[in-house]
């Protein structure tokens, strides 16, 4: 990875191209679930701006769909603030598990990298680090699939929010389905260990179970309560494997 | 300042907090094995917990039955994500399963 190595420009658009490429799945399951945020946020109260300046500068779909949530119900700014940093504090996985291929990049490579880090971005990126080739640009594939969501989060949300006004009713189509589909469709295959299963299966039943506590509390419960059971299960059934997704 | 701005402001300082600083420190100072060890976890947990009650309680009240289309959609979502592994056909399969109960079921 150390070793120079002439990087030509044909190289570089290659891999960003088709990092863009593989993350058209992960888009189609995004784009649907961006327009009703940006339906929802203009319903709950949000002006347009505001609504795009989240997008824009949060950039995290199920973080931003739950504040708005909460926004509705009249929670209290911080307690927004720290639901959203329990719900995002998974990117520090998932920036763990690249950091050791990104860290002989610049800074100029490692902000837009770091910013633009997403579920879908690492599920697709990871895949790419762990390909047998030496290619030394794997990082304009990240920026190509990474760049691409954010251009259609933005773009889903824009048309979410012109929508929004027209069609108040939008929020009961069940679009929000498709955030539903897309995280099952990260996390089942991810549940390939004993303690991966029990985290899951933990979670989920706190989280319904809890699902009535006020101010989301019970997300944050089931979450703790997954993690717990996870490195329990963990310490008797050692998996070889780290977590991350299981897309090649 | 108003008090949408601070929100939106505090989620974004949170949300880059956990991405960009672990990205530049661990190629440097390496994390507690205890920490590394919980946060593989933090994904399952947190999505789990996100869409297990969105199946089963869409909108806040248990929707237990077999023309949900929001059970439907789960379950073949789970399915073909299990046995396929591809998310593009998971995703199809899912929201079409999902619109197809809807239309059957619709009052």
């Amino acid at each position: 990875m150390s070793k120079p190595e002439i990087v030509t420009c044909a190289q570089v658009w290659r891999e960003f191209r088709h990092g863009v490429r593989n993350m058209i799945p992960m888009v189609v399951g995004a784009v649907p679930f961006g327009i009703v945020f940006g339906a929802l946020a203009v319903s709950a109260g949000l002006s347009s701006g505001m609504a795009m300046a989240m997008s824009l500068l949060v950039f995290g779909g199920a973080s931003q769909f739950v504040a708005i949530g909460l926004f509705t119900q009249g929670v209290g700014v911080l307690l927004i603030i720290l639901t959203t940093f329990v719900l995002n504090v998974r990117h520090a996985l998932y920036a763990a598990s690249l950091a050791p291929y990104v860290k002989h990049l610049p800074q100029r490579w490692l902000l837009p990298l770091g910013f633009l880090l997403t579920d879908e971005a690492y599920a697709v990126t990871i895949a790419r680090y762990r390909a047998p080739d030496t290619s030394a640009c794997k990082h304009w594939y990240y920026l190509g699939a990474a760049t691409f969501m954010y251009v259609s989060w933005q773009l889903s949300t824009l048309l979410g929010v012109l929508a929004g006004s027209q069609l108040k009713q939008m929020g009961e189509w069940g679009l929000e389905f498709a955030m539903v589909a897309t995280f099952m469709g990260i996390v089942v295959p991810m549940l390939v260990t004993p303690g991966m299963l029990l985290c899951g299966m933990v979670s989920g039943a706190v989280a319904l179970i809890f699902y009535d506590l006020p101010h989301q509390l019970g997300l944050i419960l089931a979450a703790c309560s997954g993690i717990a059971a996870g490195m329990w299960a963990g310490y008797f059934y050692p998996a070889p494997s780290k977590g991350g997704s299981t897309y090649e | 300042m108003s008090d949408v701005w601070i929100l939106v402001l505090g989620m974004a300082l949170v949300t880059f907090l956990s991405r960009y600083p672990v990205l530049v420190i661990l190629g440097r100072i390496p994390l507690p094995a205890a920490i590394l060890d919980a946060l593989q976890y933090v994904p399952v947990a947190v999505l789990t917990a996100i869409c297990v009650p969105m199946i089963f309680r869409p909108g806040g009240g248990w929707f237990l039955d077999p023309t949900s289309p929001y059970l439907a959609g789960g379950l073949a979502t789970v399915l073909v994500a299990w046995y396929c592994r591809q998310l593009l056909l998971t995703l199809l399969v899912g929201m079409s399963v999902f619109f197809l109960w809807k239309w059957l079921w619709s009052v």
